[in-house]
């Protein structure tokens, strides 16, 4: 949930030695969209690095487009106000999808040399499919880029007090500058880059603010004392018909978050995918989303135990009384515990984890935008020196609409939860759509685009109708989103059944590689040197990331 | 209306592949990561050298400027020694619509 609002009393001490370590890493990040310009000679190059990145780099992009600050200060808002629960999102809500991922669908994405999400749709059903889906997705991406670079102008202007605009058109012209000269090897580059200094940011707050508790067992039992004790357990208090400040019971936690709404963004979100199909060859583009899931599964720690901790500090956080909203939570802690050197660092990660969100959403827009939409509907047949300009003018344009999209969000303090759960909708039967199109050949040429329409359209009904209109009773916002996840699912596939009896199948010989049980003609590539070595192994890799996890969960347990 | 089909994608994105220069021309991404983090390690670590009192109150006692300075460098070195170990593979030779999966791993 990014913050609508940050408390005043927020403003953090920082001074020259900050600002020089913030501009030292603006200077780096325009430094690499210039070093990557030599590289970018043809289309493929601007929108998918060539198809030629290594696994690790791929794999920490992938990590680090997720790790957009929404996400950071979501997180630990959340870890503030629902305790332990968090790891939901991070271990069942993340690992089984990303495994997936990459031991199932990508030898399809990879193999079928689609360059987007949309592109895979049009050979696996047709023109409307690909067309609803292009539009939908570009219209997201944008939104979202948006919602990144306000979230980021209100959060700098409550820490540094710059004026909202400053940091909306200097952020935002910082990350036109690199995508437009560097495309999207500037943009996976500068989220490497990013992956690192986020580390750099949270590790000390965390450190710290264990410290200030009295270490995890001084943390673990404040929480208990204020809050009771499923507030740090994963699954206390989750019994079916059982009430929690979530809303949710085992089941929407598994079904909801774990396999539908998790699903749905690892396995169709383009800006995700797009990562994974700029590596060099199959092992690496298997790898990248396995490559990922580590960090993940301990990453929620470091934005956890910053909720916690301020959860503990700031006992009424939330409510009124405190002035602190659970947004506040990393901000407050940055203030209170980080001395000026340190302070930079961290001020240098938050900036950065908005700057890799958005630049992961613009990057995938002008992807989409010229590959699918424009080059296949608009301008037809021209040269793929025209589209590297197209792309180029696109981004910009991008940019500047999302610098729209941001100021417009600023007028409306409430659109952006509306916004947030609105694109939960677009994932889950995007969601629907991929994985009964390439495990059921029978599923039929027109059954993508209503199965799309319907799954989105039964969404927002739940969502908007059913649940604030209040005709069925979830307490949280969450607590619903998980539901309309699991409604959205259902219509889709039940659409995509019933419209694929009575309509025309995609002939087999079209379906090469697209659907479960055929090959790609072209994925005849012999194995990379080095790629058989026991830890390039995907499934080794997908299997240990899922037993690590749910080892995770244990200590959380019981 | 011509279908647009797997076929066609292949092709297209087969020869773009191989006029693409990310391959031949991207640089590495480890000198610039290493060279953050070095510079960024030795002024952190220049900033724990002298704390004041101040800081290390407000930080519990842990000279944070310190310890967050030297692992920054930390790694910045690694990755240069990493890269210095482990060289890029020299681009391939430019070659036609053949298979070009032969370099090794970074």
């Amino acid at each position: 949930m990014p913050p609508t609002h940050l408390a005043a009393e927020l403003r953090l001490p920082a001074n020259w030695l900050d600002y020089g370590l913030l501009a030292i890493y603006f200077l780096f990040v325009l430094g690499v969209g210039f070093l990557a310009r030599k590289s970018v000679k043809t289309s493929l190059d601007f929108f998918l690095s060539g198809r030629s990145l290594p696994a690790w780099v791929t794999g920490l992009a992938f990590i680090s487009a997720n790790l957009g600050a929404t996400e950071v200060l979501g997180m630990a808002a959340n870890s503030a106000q629902y305790g332990v629960y968090t790891v939901h999102w991070y271990w069942i809500g993340a690992i089984p999808a990303m495994v997936f991922l990459g031991l199932v669908m990508m030898p399809f994405y990879y193999g079928s040399k689609v360059r987007s999400v949309p592109e895979f749709l049009l050979l696996r059903f047709d023109k409307s499919a690909h067309l609803l889906s292009s539009v939908l997705f570009a219209f997201a991406a944008i939104l979202i880029a948006g919602v990144n670079l306000y979230s980021l102008a209100i959060v700098v202007e409550a820490l540094l007090g710059w004026p909202e605009w400053v940091a909306i058109v200097v952020a935002g012209f910082f990350v036109l500058a690199y995508i437009t000269i560097g495309g999207l090897s500037s943009a996976i580059y500068n989220e490497v880059l990013q992956f690192f200094v986020i580390l750099a940011a949270l590790i000390p707050i965390t450190v710290l603010g264990l410290k200030r508790v009295g270490g995890w067992d001084g943390l673990t039992d404040s929480l208990t004392a204020q809050k009771g004790g499923d507030f740090v357990t994963a699954w206390g208090g989750t019994g079916i018909g059982s009430d929690n400040p979530l809303g949710a019971n085992w089941l929407t936690i598994v079904l909801g978050l774990g396999f539908v709404l998790s699903f749905g963004y690892w396995t169709t979100n383009f800006a995700e995918v797009q990562r994974a199909l700029s590596a060099k060859n199959l092992s690496a583009a298997q790898r990248t989303p396995l490559i990922a899931a580590f960090p993940k599964i301990f990453i929620v720690f470091l934005v956890m135990i910053p909720g916690l901790v301020a959860a503990v500090l700031v006992p009424k956080i939330g409510q009124a009384s405190s002035g602190l909203e659970y947004n506040d939570a990393i901000p407050y802690l940055m203030g209170q515990l980080l001395p000026n050197g340190v302070l930079g660092i961290a001020i240098t990660g938050l900036v950065a984890a908005f700057m890799a969100g958005m630049a992961a959403n613009v990057s995938s827009f002008n992807t989409v935008f010229t590959t699918d939409i424009w080059a296949k509907y608009v301008k037809r047949g021209q040269e793929d020196a025209y589209y590297l300009r197209f792309g180029r003018l696109i981004t910009v344009l991008g940019v500047l609409a999302s610098m729209g999209t941001a100021f417009l969000a600023s007028t409306f303090s409430n659109i952006m939860s509306y916004l947030q759960t609105l694109f939960s909708f677009f994932n889950v039967p995007m969601f629907v759509v991929f994985i009964i199109g390439m495990f059921w050949k029978r599923a039929s040429m027109v059954s993508g685009f209503w199965g799309l329409l319907a799954g989105t359209v039964s969404a927002m009904v739940n969502y908007f109708v059913i649940y604030k209109q209040g005709v069925i009773d979830i307490p949280s916002d969450q607590g619903a989103n998980f539901v309309s996840a699991i409604v959205g699912f259902v219509a889709g596939a039940v659409v995509m059944v019933a419209v694929s009896l009575f309509t025309r199948p995609k002939p087999i010989e079209e379906l090469q590689g697209l659907v479960y049980g055929t090959k790609s003609p072209g994925m005849s590539e012999p194995a990379a040197e080095g790629d058989d070595a026991w830890y390039r192994r995907p499934a080794l890799l997908g299997w240990g990331a899922i037993i690590l996890a749910a080892a995770c969960y244990i200590p959380f347990s019981f | 209306m011509s279908e647009f089909s797997e076929k066609d994608v292949q092709r297209s994105v087969t020869e773009l592949e191989t006029k693409s220069a990310s391959a031949a021309r991207l640089f590495d991404i480890r000198r610039i990561i290493g060279l953050l983090f070095v510079v960024y390690g030795v002024i952190v670590t220049i900033c724990g050298i002298a704390p004041s009192d101040g800081s290390l109150d407000k930080a519990e006692g842990v000279n944070i400027n310190l310890w967050t300075g030297l692992a920054m460098l930390a790694l910045g070195l690694f990755f240069l020694v990493w890269l210095k170990l482990r060289p890029a593979a020299p681009p391939p030779p430019p070659v036609g619509m053949e298979e070009r999966e032969l370099g090794g791993d970074h």
